[in-house]
């Protein structure tokens, strides 16, 4: 049995600490803005933040998650207005949408650690994130804007 | 389709958060007057041939009783009755509504409607048919209601209906500017007569608000960004299970027998089903196989990994992919069922100064979802309720229907949003899983998740195809001969004992509608059969037929020693009408009247001339650089795209530009335009790059994004502008989900054409430009 703390709130867990964050988050938590796409990190769509880190919750287990701080898109900014979540919303970069809650969390660290990404920046952090829609052109405009460029 | 009318007016209360129970996702959760829906529209003749939306299951609904409702405080909820998937319908259709309605959009909700089309219209969301089908019937639909407040206030206030006017969300009284709320009128609004269809003032074009403007924000932006959306595989019912199916590694293969005994020591575990395998042709049924039911889809997944499973593969086993290309392209070779002839092909052959030929190879894709299919069934006391993403909702409930022998009346598929649908999602065999697997639980709910591997194992494949071509040209480069041939299993597979050639409908996407002048032609589909599930992928046809005559198109012009642009040009010939009615076998024409949405060569050449100027034809490029060039015609709307591409010493690719033209007609809205094209072109790359599904044993060998993957954004196109035909809002609207996606790939191959002198006639490019 250990704790650990999701979007502010503590958790206490007492299954197979080697269960996949992400169907904790999702199956018990009920927190579906995390997505699953491939299980297997190659899609960025379960991207969510451990310790402010941006980890994939696919790979990662709720024993790593152990004692630590886990954010999701809900916890973001449950009033969505983080820069990054307006900036998405003015560019309406969203197509089916359904890539976005994990393409926002990695943009979210990548700006955390680079303020004024440049165009090599943005592709390299957010190469790991598919969108089947092809809505890059977007995300890109949508992270610039973010940082205020 | 016979009409089915039924008459009420009686008033019922409503609850407009059709998604409420799953997690309050609409806001509102507000009850509001609305009214029971007379049902039905005037049907057509019969015997008459019905073209576009009258062609479709169920037609159009123009009613606004079913579409519309306002509450008191004036908010406006609009019913949206076809399938988001990133599209934008949701935001699209709705505003059409409002448009006429003269609501004012930000005081506008938007519900999603169930899988109902006797009450909406079809609701079967694919073939890029939502704008084009719904605009009128929207715009209809709009007017009736504003002309239905505007009598209750005309009512309310004693005078001539003349005497007022709807204006943003209000009546006026044109006398005074005295102004009546549209909440305030809602009630009285929803008992004046619905006026009938003739009857109907539209709007003058002039005056549209939203139509074509642009500057709207997608319905849904404010959910996505917060992780509030909820798509099929987010859905939640309480005391829910969560199950995944082992399913036939091999297209008709059954279970023979199966130990479970390790799957249900897996803690959380609960029950295995077994899943029978359907009789062929398989439709959209399920393929059978073992599920597991658990308390989480980890358990689950778990479960299924533990599974003890003897197959009987089934007659398909053999299916390799390499083999199966080999023996098209033997078919291709050899002379094939004429589908459209014109001229004399071999006399023509014989007097050509020079002949060109080449045969181009495209495999199997898979959709590849970004959301992998979901369907969560529950069954109460004859009741199935079910939550899923699904481009058909009415397919989903008739084989929910059939499938637990359910009363039509006591199933319900309510539609969630779809994460992706490409055609994948319109073909429900998910949903028929989950029903299945929750009737062998005693109705308890059920989620069924596909996993990643489960998506791209088994699949309904984009079809396999080679596409040969032949052209003679003459002394001064003009061709004067052509033959193409297609060859490539039929999607008919799926629904038909071993059919050989490719339907009317795959053949018009491309194929018999050819629209290069030339005099002499003749275009043949060679026999094929299918080894696996074919089903319609975004574009479908068109993705072959375009990719081979386009670049075949950019050989020519090399040949001719001629610009691509000009060459294109060329071939397209003089603007005129092309009707290949009497040429053509059948012409189908997108389901569209032939003389409504022509073949217009005028309008190709206008979009090519404008994408030559707005795409900068012809500029100066860098050392290892070239322009690409394609157009083509597609569900009804023209799409033509210059790719730059640069490759360099090792063979490396990037694309520093698109360019892309469209000509859909009139633009409902332009934004959600952009988006789809600009989405188009990386799917288009992802064709023309990466994707391939092959097969061997019978077995597809992709599982997971690392074997099968899509461009990312490090591959994306430096830049992709759009440009959009103006047109004023007086002509047929053509479709703009699927178009986009048949012109990059033979652009992109002209443009590495351009920059280094390589043909590449087999997709994906893959490694073929590394030394
Ligand atoms: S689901 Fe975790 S990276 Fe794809
Ligand atoms: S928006 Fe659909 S996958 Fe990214």
């Amino acid at each position: 049995m250990f704790t650990l703390r999701v979007n502010g709130e503590t958790h206490s867990f007492d299954g197979d600490p080697s269960m996949p964050l992400l169907w904790y988050l999702r199956d018990e938590l009920g927190l579906t803005g995390t997505k699953f796409g491939c299980g297997i990190a190659a899609c960025g769509a379960c991207t969510i933040h451990l310790e402010g880190d941006a980890v994939r919750a696919c790979q990662t287990t709720v024993g790593d998650a152990a004692g630590k701080s886990v954010t999701t898109i809900e916890g973001l900014d449950p009033e969505g207005k983080h820069p990054v979540q307006r900036a998405w919303r003015a560019v309406n970069v969203p197509q089916c949408g359904y890539c976005q809650a994990g393409q926002i969390m990695q943009a979210v660290a990548l700006l955390k650690q680079s303020p004024k990404p440049s165009d090599a920046d943005i592709d390299e952090a957010m190469s790991g994130n598919i969108c089947r829609c092809g809505t890059y052109q977007r995300i890109r405009v949508a992270i610039k804007q973010a940082a205020g460029a | 389709m016979t009409a089915h009318v039924q008459r009420h007016s009686d008033f019922v209360i409503q609850n407009v958060s059709r998604r409420g129970l799953l997690k309050g996702a609409l806001a509102t959760g507000g009850i509001v007057l609305c009214a029971q829906i007379p049902l039905g529209r005037a049907s057509v003749a019969a015997g008459a041939p019905k073209f576009g939306a009258d062609g479709m299951p169920h037609g159009t609904v123009n009613n606004p009783l079913a579409f519309v409702s306002i509450a008191p405080d004036g908010t406006v909820t609009i019913v949206c009755h076809r399938s988001e998937m990133g599209q934008g319908v949701r935001t699209g259709m709705p505003m059409i509504v409002a448009d006429e309605l003269e609501a004012d959009w930000s005081r506008v909700k938007v519900a999603q409607a169930t899988g109902d089309e006797m009450k909406y219209g079809n609701q079967d969301t694919d073939g890029s048919r939502s704008t084009r089908h719904f605009t009128r019937p929207m715009r209809e639909c709009g007017a009736a209601a504003r002309m239905m407040l505007e009598a209750a206030a005309a009512k309310r206030l004693g005078v001539d209906i003349t005497e007022v006017e709807a204006r943003n969300h209000e009546v006026i009284l044109k006398s005074s500017g005295k102004a009546l709320g549209y909440g305030e009128l809602a009630v009285e609004a929803s008992a004046m007569p619905v006026p009938a269809s003739d009857k109907l003032r539209l709007k003058d074009p002039s005056r549209f608000r939203y139509i074509g403007k642009g500057g709207i924000d997608i319905v849904d932006g404010f959910n996505i960004t917060t992780g509030r959306a909820v798509y099929g595989q987010d859905v939640r019912v309480p005391g829910m299970k969560y199950a995944v199916i082992a399913r036939p590694p091999v297209m008709g293969g059954k279970v023979v027998s199966f130990d479970a005994a390790e799957t249900m020591k897996v803690p959380g575990v609960e029950k295995v089903v077994e899943i029978p395998a359907p009789p062929s042709p398989f439709v959209f049924l399920p393929m059978g196989g073992v599920a597991v039911v658990a308390k989480n889809t980890w358990a689950a997944i778990k479960g299924r990994e533990a599974l003890h499973i003897t197959w009987d593969e089934g007659a398909h086993a053999s299916y390799d992919s390499k083999a199966f290309r080999s023996a098209l392209e033997e078919t291709a070779g050899k002379p094939g069922e004429v589908f459209r002839q014109e001229g004399d092909l071999d006399g023509a052959m014989a007097k050509a100064a020079k002949k060109v030929e080449a045969q181009y190879y495209i495999p199997h894709l898979a959709h590849a979802t970004m959301e992998p299919p979901s369907a969560t069934v529950r069954i109460t006391d004859g009741k199935v309720e079910c939550w899923t993403s699904v481009q058909s909702p009415q397919a989903a409930h008739d084989l929910l229907v059939k499938a637990l022998e359910a009363t039509p009346e006591n199933v319900t598929v309510n539609v969630m949003l779809l994460g992706g649908g490409f055609g994948r999602k319109s073909k429900p065999d998910y949903v028929v899983e989950a029903g299945l697997v929750s009737k062998a639980m005693g109705g308890t709910p059920v989620k069924v998740v596909w996993t990643r591997e489960d998506d791209l194992r088994n699949g309904f494949y984009h079809t396999v195809s080679v596409e040969r071509l032949e052209a003679g040209l003459d002394a001064t480069g003009k061709a004067m001969a052509w033959r193409h041939n297609s060859v490539a299993p039929t999607i008919m597979s799926t629904f038909k004992p071993d059919p050989k050639h490719e339907a009317n409908w795959e053949a018009g996407m491309g194929l018999v509608d050819m629209p290069f002048d030339i005099a002499n032609l003749r275009i043949e589909n060679g026999e094929a059969q299918s080894h696996t599930r074919i089903g319609w992928f975004r574009s479908v046809s068109n993705i072959s037929h375009a990719f081979a005559i386009q670049a075949f198109a950019g050989e020519l012009a090399a040949a001719a020693g001629k610009d691509q642009k000009d060459y294109i040009l060329d071939l397209i010939g003089p603007a005129r009408i092309l009707d290949v009615r009497a040429a053509a076998k059948d012409f189908w024409d997108y389901g569209e009247n032939p003389d409504t949405y022509p073949i217009d060569t005028g309008r190709l050449r206008k979009l090519v001339e404008l994408l030559a100027e707005k795409g900068e034809w012809g500029r100066k490029l860098p050392k290892g650089h070239g322009l690409g060039i394609a157009v083509h015609r597609s569900f009804v709307t023209y799409v033509a795209a210059i790719v730059e591409a640069a490759v360099d010493e090792k063979g490396n690719l990037t694309v520093p530009r698109v360019d892309v033209a469209i000509d859909c007609g009139p633009v409902v809205n332009p934004d959600r335009i952009r988006s789809q094209l600009e989405g188009a072109c990386i799917m288009g790359l992802g064709v023309a790059l990466k994707n391939e599904i092959s097969f061997k044993g019978g077995k597809v060998q992709q599982a997971n994004f690392d074997e099968y993957d899509m461009v990312r954004i490090n591959e994306a196109p430096g830049e992709t502008r759009v440009h959009i035909m103006p047109h004023e809002f007086n002509m047929p609207i053509g479709g703009v989900g699927e178009p986009g996606v048949p012109p990059i790939a033979p652009a992109l191959i002209n443009a590495i054409f351009a920059a280094t002198g390589k043909r590449i006639r087999s997709l994906p490019v893959g490694n073929q430009l590394r030394a």
